[in-house]
């Protein structure tokens, strides 16, 4: 049974320097406030992956918290680079970053193939890209049945997974909605999970086929209100589209950033 | 009596008119998007747009700023997860027309969104494939738009992100199970078509007031033109109100969120 905690206690208890930490959420329900207690409790060396980092990761990589990432779009959408993120790349700061990178097709896959408890995940994908040349994750299989060469990638297998739903229930059952996205995957895929939730609530109101993870398949559950933001958590508030635009300004400039995060995260925020 | 229109608006209008209502449409944010919706908003009412986040079916009053804006969920048919998406409707061959930009073009119609320079020390790191290297491959056809410039359109794309035909214009022959790749790239100075043979791209139509001296030296290497070449349509009266109304509409949503 998932077990109710602070958001500090939660993310102090379940996440360890070294760890390998899947944070997920496609463009919604981002999980902004864990991420952020991620950066106040300083943790160290971890192995990020997201298909798309976001400025969740642009502000733990320039924050100091990851060694490596693994993801398959890391741009700000519809506004531009992850300048954090990018200045990680490009010259080690704060500390040297290393990347592997995949398409989204083949880390969807990935998550699937763990939650499913495979080894590896196989897909139609990666013809004629360099991305194999530069991602020695990436094998090339051929079909036993009908000799068709096909594309291989590990399962992605977390120390822990993070995400943000919209509400759970008092036993800890969870529900997600709207742009579910690999959410239900990360968890099942991982060893250990940790869920914020907009709210507790007593009944669900989830309809038959709704996306909910049951309570027992959960390690954690804290309760985060906007624990989203600046994305969005439909029923409850938009994306701010206006603070992913504003977000090149900070990002870009390293001192920016820095005021930014301790104004923002540091100083503020946090139970 | 002609209209007055931007070289942008050419672009957004001849790429919308690539598109039908018989067509299911893997639609990348930016100019494919608004594309896209123009299309779905004048000729193509019935066209069937699908986002990676998981939208199925979906038709945005404004243009989401990212490809999971809430109005893309709220307005679709349904919303799937993203392994569904790329497995069953990409690779399980629902997609006929996968309608993508880019950051750089080769003369094969290679794409690249990875980076400029060295893998291991870029110059100028972009954000990747996403879900274009599939796309590419998987849908039944690809549509490329992007601006014409020399920066954009190069002899060879330093990393091939998403495979138009290869360094050689031969990297779909024999493939099994794949689409048949770019058919057609539109710009804001012409639209160009693979040759059946080389797979090279070439100019057919120029979009009106356009020289050929102008893509020339927007063109990065020694572009050809066909032996016909058109000149494309200019866009109609409501196609442009529709444009702006779209565009004026997307700019007040997104600066007014908060």
């Amino acid at each position: 049974m998932a077990e109710f905690l602070s958001l500090k206690e939660a993310v102090s208890r379940h996440i360890n320097d070294g760890d390998t930490v899947a944070m997920e959420g496609f463009t919604h329900l981002i999980p902004f406030a864990a991420g952020h207690e991620i950066i106040r409790q300083e943790k160290r060396d971890l192995t990020l992956i997201r298909m798309t980092p976001d400025l969740v990761y642009d502000q733990m990589i320039g924050a100091g918290c990851a060694k490596k990432l693994i993801f398959s779009w890391g741009g700000n959408p519809g506004v531009g680079s992850l300048h954090r993120l990018r200045d990680a790349v490009e010259r080690g700061w704060p500390n040297q970053l290393e990347i592997l990178e995949h398409s989204h097709a083949a880390m969807a896959c990935a998550y699937e193939a763990g939650a499913a408890g495979l080894p590896l995940a196989v897909l139609r994908g990666y013809i004629g890209s360099d991305l194999p040349k530069v991602n020695d994750q990436i094998k090339f299989i051929e079909c036993p049945f009908t000799g068709e060469k096909l594309a291989a990638v590990p399962s992605v297998r977390p120390d822990v997974s993070v995400i943000h739903a919209q509400r759970a229930d008092r036993k800890g059952n969870v529900l997600v909605e709207g742009i579910i996205g690999i959410q239900k995957e990360a968890v099942l895929a991982a060893k250990r999970s940790i869920v914020t939730v907009e709210e507790v609530v007593d009944d669900l109101g989830a309809s038959v086929n709704a996306c909910v993870l049951p309570s027992w398949a959960i390690t954690a559950i804290a309760e985060a209100p906007k624990g989203a933001k600046p994305s969005y958590a439909l029923g409850y508030y938009d994306r701010d589209n206006a603070f992913y635009k504003e977000w090149d300004g900070i990002a870009r400039d390293r001192d920016a950033f820095q005021a930014w995060l301790n104004e923002n995260v540091f100083e503020n925020g946090g139970a | 009596m002609s209209l007055e229109f931007t070289s942008s608006e050419m672009m957004s209008v001849t790429a919308a008119r690539a598109l039908n209502n018989d067509m299911t449409c893997f639609v990348g944010i930016g100019l494919p998007s608004e594309a896209a919706n123009l299309a779905r908003l004048t000729h193509a009412p019935d066209v069937t747009l699908i986002y990676e986040s998981g939208t199925l079916q979906t038709k945005p009053d404004v243009l989401p700023l990212s490809i999971g804006d809430g109005e893309l969920c709220e307005s679709a048919l349904t919303t799937v997860s993203v392994p569904e998406m790329f497995r069953y409707w990409l690779q399980g061959g629902k997609v006929s027309v996968g309608f993508l930009g880019t950051a750089q073009i080769d003369r094969y119609a290679n794409i690249n969104t990875t980076l400029i320079g060295d893998y291991r020390e870029p110059k100028v790191r972009l954000p990747g494939g996403g879900g274009a290297p599939e796309i590419g491959t998987n849908a039944h056809e690809v549509f490329i738009t992007v601006k014409h410039s020399k920066r954009t359109f190069v002899k060879d794309v330093d990393f091939i992100t998403t495979v138009g035909f290869g360094r050689d214009g031969k990297a779909r022959d024999n493939a099994p199970n794949i689409g048949r790749g770019p058919t057609v790239v539109i710009t804001d100075l012409c639209i160009l078509k693979p040759d059946p043979d080389t797979k090279e791209l070439v100019v057919t139509s120029l979009h009106p007031g356009v020289t050929r001296e102008q893509v020339i030296d927007a063109t990065g290497w020694d572009i050809r033109f066909a032996d016909q070449v058109d000149t494309t349509p200019e866009p109609s009266a409501k196609e442009l109100d529709v444009l702006r109304d779209l565009k004026a509409r997307t700019n007040a949503h997104h600066a007014g969120q908060q």
